[in-house]
């Protein structure tokens, strides 16, 4: 383990900087959100949750897929440059590189996305423990340890200094080119990082969402569960906005669209939100053309059908920015509530 | 709040409304959510607190359809959304039954959040009937306590007063919590150079995830088909590709909702990226003031807004010249 004086922080960011590209939570215009290192930007590691999951270092909410041109009758089709340099982004929080392996199941099976495999590989996670969690998370709930996020790297901030722990090969290329800032931690500062790992351990014993009980969720109920009248009480305050899958770290549907350059075509693709009246338009038309039915996709996707495809994965992390964000004060939590209680019924 | 649960029980009861239309106790102590009520029962669940800001006029369109009345809780500042929708001819007066209710400010949660107040287990001096202009605040990181003025929404601050201008009846007391002018905050970015005003909107505006919340919310957003929603055309978007982008959207909607905004600070209120929406539609309320006379969208159900009707003194378009 290497540590480091929360003091010389710039100093390491410096460095990492130098040769790589750098994502980490900055505070522009009073939001805090990853964005990349520069010597002026405003690094805030104590706010607990970016309102955007860091999910864009890996899928950025748009991206050029390919450009076509047309030159005197001629047509050019020039494919976007996949990610050739490595970057890191540091500070990701347990649930956030959860959200990471859940995008992976998707992106990286086949067939392979090319443009997030290209990030994944040039990219190196540094992990930071939540050392204050706060009311809207339940991270334990979908096996989490936000005192101990496993990524290439894990860190946690104590009263005056850092402590660095590399876990993976890229973790450990990273720690070494860092040696002129990082120094070797001893066996009292293995202590210390025990003593805050229990520290947090008891305060995440005391959130109100801890110990949600999943119980009735999983790849088998399809069903039962899409069947439920429950739906048609639980989605009639939803605004069919999107902000809670802008905000996840897990919402990966995206759409490709076209923009007329005027002498050509550009297509990007952009994050999509299964709560928008065109998700999924077809020539046909809509598949889902109610917005109860859209507001059930979002949760039999995340609890049911993704489960159902990948071991019993869930694709929730437990993050709970949909708690603190949605404008109408739905959320996961309070659907997984609301079928418990039905079932008590 | 039981003078309100209690009447709505008598308003099922008897059979003026088939259901009624306000707030739920949430699962939090700050996040109850606008929800439907159809029996009694349900009806345990009603909650109606500080933390129910959110103005339920717009519900109002869907309620419009179904079939029988609706009970709707309108605070005074939704009563104006409300009257600009019968104005509109996009809910329907008859299906309503509308119980204004008393408000004495609404609470902004972001703003606890932001005063560092985190790890919340109880808030006490929400309720209606709480004297007290102190928070009490139960954090597993201790206890704290706020002000309930330095709590509230932006809008409250520059309330439009404690009457409602549209209900069947009231119930409970209100308080005007005016204390900041209202075109304040207009006035500092009149005053900016046009290259600040640039970076100013620039700065805030690059914050939009394009999430919508803001034009859903809106009770003035009531298109059926937005054309930023519509694929026939090169308008519709999910993305802010470029920085013109970003600007676009807000800059259509502030001009579409000119006239018709009742100032009724939602979109504020509901932006996860804390962007105040609201500055430029007021700087529209602003200028509608100052070239056609003071007018207040929703005020009544009646009147033609300044900006649909024609008349020989309407401002020339010159005026944005002279200006400047």
């Amino acid at each position: 383990m290497k540590k480091i004086a929360k003091a010389n922080l710039s100093a390491l960011f410096r460095l990492i900087a130098e040769n790589r590209d750098l994502y980490l939570p900055v505070n522009v215009s009073g939001q805090v959100n990853f964005a990349a290192y520069t010597e002026d930007a405003k690094v805030d590691l104590d706010t607990l949750k970016t309102v955007k999951s860091p999910k864009d270092a890996f899928f950025p909410q748009s991206e050029n897929l390919y450009t076509v041109t047309k030159n005197d009758g001629k047509m050019k089709i020039e494919p976007e440059a996949l990610k050739d340099k490595d970057f890191v982004v540091f500070g990701m929080k347990g649930c956030d590189v959860k959200g990471i392996e859940v995008l992976d199941r998707v992106f990286l099976s086949e067939p392979v996305d090319s443009f997030y495999a290209a990030r994944r590989a040039h990219g190196t996670i540094v992990a930071l423990a939540c050392n204050e969690p706060e009311e809207s998370c339940f991270c334990k709930v979908f096996g989490v340890d936000c005192a101990e996020p496993t990524a290439d790297v894990t860190v946690w901030m104590a009263e005056d200094v850092m402590y660095w722990k590399a876990l993976t090969d890229k973790g450990e290329a990273l720690t070494k080119s860092l040696a002129e800032v990082l120094e070797d931690a001893d066996s009292s500062d293995e202590a210390a990082v025990e003593n805050k790992k229990a520290a947090i351990h008891k305060i995440v014993e005391k959130l109100p969402y801890s110990n949600l009980s999943l119980e009735g969720w999983n790849g088998d109920v399809l069903t039962e569960k899409f069947d439920s009248a429950l739906w048609e009480e639980l989605y009639k305050p939803c605004l069919a906005c999107g902000t809670c899958t802008f905000v996840c770290p897990t919402c990966q549907c995206y759409d490709i669209k076209d923009y007329n350059t005027g002498n050509g075509v550009q297509r990007y693709r952009c994050w999509d939100s299964c709560m928008y009246s065109d998700f999924t338009m077809m020539a046909h038309g809509n598949n889902r053309t109610s917005q109860m039915q859209r507001f059930r996709q979002r949760f039999m996707h995340k609890l049911v059908y993704f489960p159902a495809n990948n071991q019993g994965m869930y694709s929730c992390v437990g993050c709970g920015r949909c708690v603190d964000k949605c404008p109408s004060a739905l959320n996961i939590v309070k659907v997984i509530k609301a079928f418990s209680k039905e079932g008590e019924r | 709040m039981q003078e309100i649960i209690s009447r709505a029980k008598e308003l099922l009861e008897n059979g003026t409304v088939a259901r009624v239309l306000g707030w739920k106790i949430g699962d939090l102590p700050y996040n109850p959510e606008p929800a439907y009520f159809e029996t009694a029962k349900d009806l345990e669940n009603f909650v109606y607190n500080g933390f129910c800001g959110a103005n339920l006029s717009k519900y109002m369109i869907e309620a419009s359809k179904l079939e029988g009345k609706t009970m709707i809780c309108l605070k005074p500042c939704d009563s104006y959304s409300f009257n600009q929708l019968i104005k509109e001819h996009r809910v329907d007066r008859d299906k309503a039954y509308i119980v204004g209710v008393g408000c004495k400010g609404k609470l902004d949660i972001e703003k606890i959040k932001k005063a560092g107040i985190k790890g919340i287990e109880s808030i006490s001096g929400i309720e209606m009937t709480d004297a007290a202009d102190t928070l009490e605040i139960k954090t597993i990181y201790g206890d704290k306590t706020m002000s309930y003025a330095d709590a509230m929404l932006e809008r409250c601050h520059v309330c439009k007063g404690k009457d409602h201008v549209i209900y069947d009846e009231l119930i409970g007391e209100s308080k005007d919590t005016k204390d900041a002018e209202r075109f304040a905050e207009i006035e500092k970015i009149e005053a900016m150079s046009p290259e600040e005003k640039f970076e100013f909107f620039k700065a805030e505006l690059s914050k939009c995830i394009r999430c919508n919340a803001c034009r859903n919310v809106c009770p003035a957003c009531s298109c059926r088909k937005c054309v930023f929603d519509s694929n026939k055309f090169d308008s519709a978007q999910k993305a802010n590709v470029d920085s013109f982008e970003e600007k676009m959207f807000h800059i259509i909607r502030a001009f579409h909702v000119a006239g018709r905004c009742t100032d009724c600070g939602e979109c504020s209120r509901v932006c996860p990226q804390g962007i105040p929406l609201h500055l430029f539609n007021r700087k529209f309320i602003k200028d509608i003031n100052e070239l056609y006379g003071e007018y207040q969208a929703g005020a009544d159900a009646e009147s033609k807004g300044p900006l649909t009707d024609f008349t020989f003194d309407d401002a020339e378009p010159s005026v944005v010249a002279e200006r400047g």
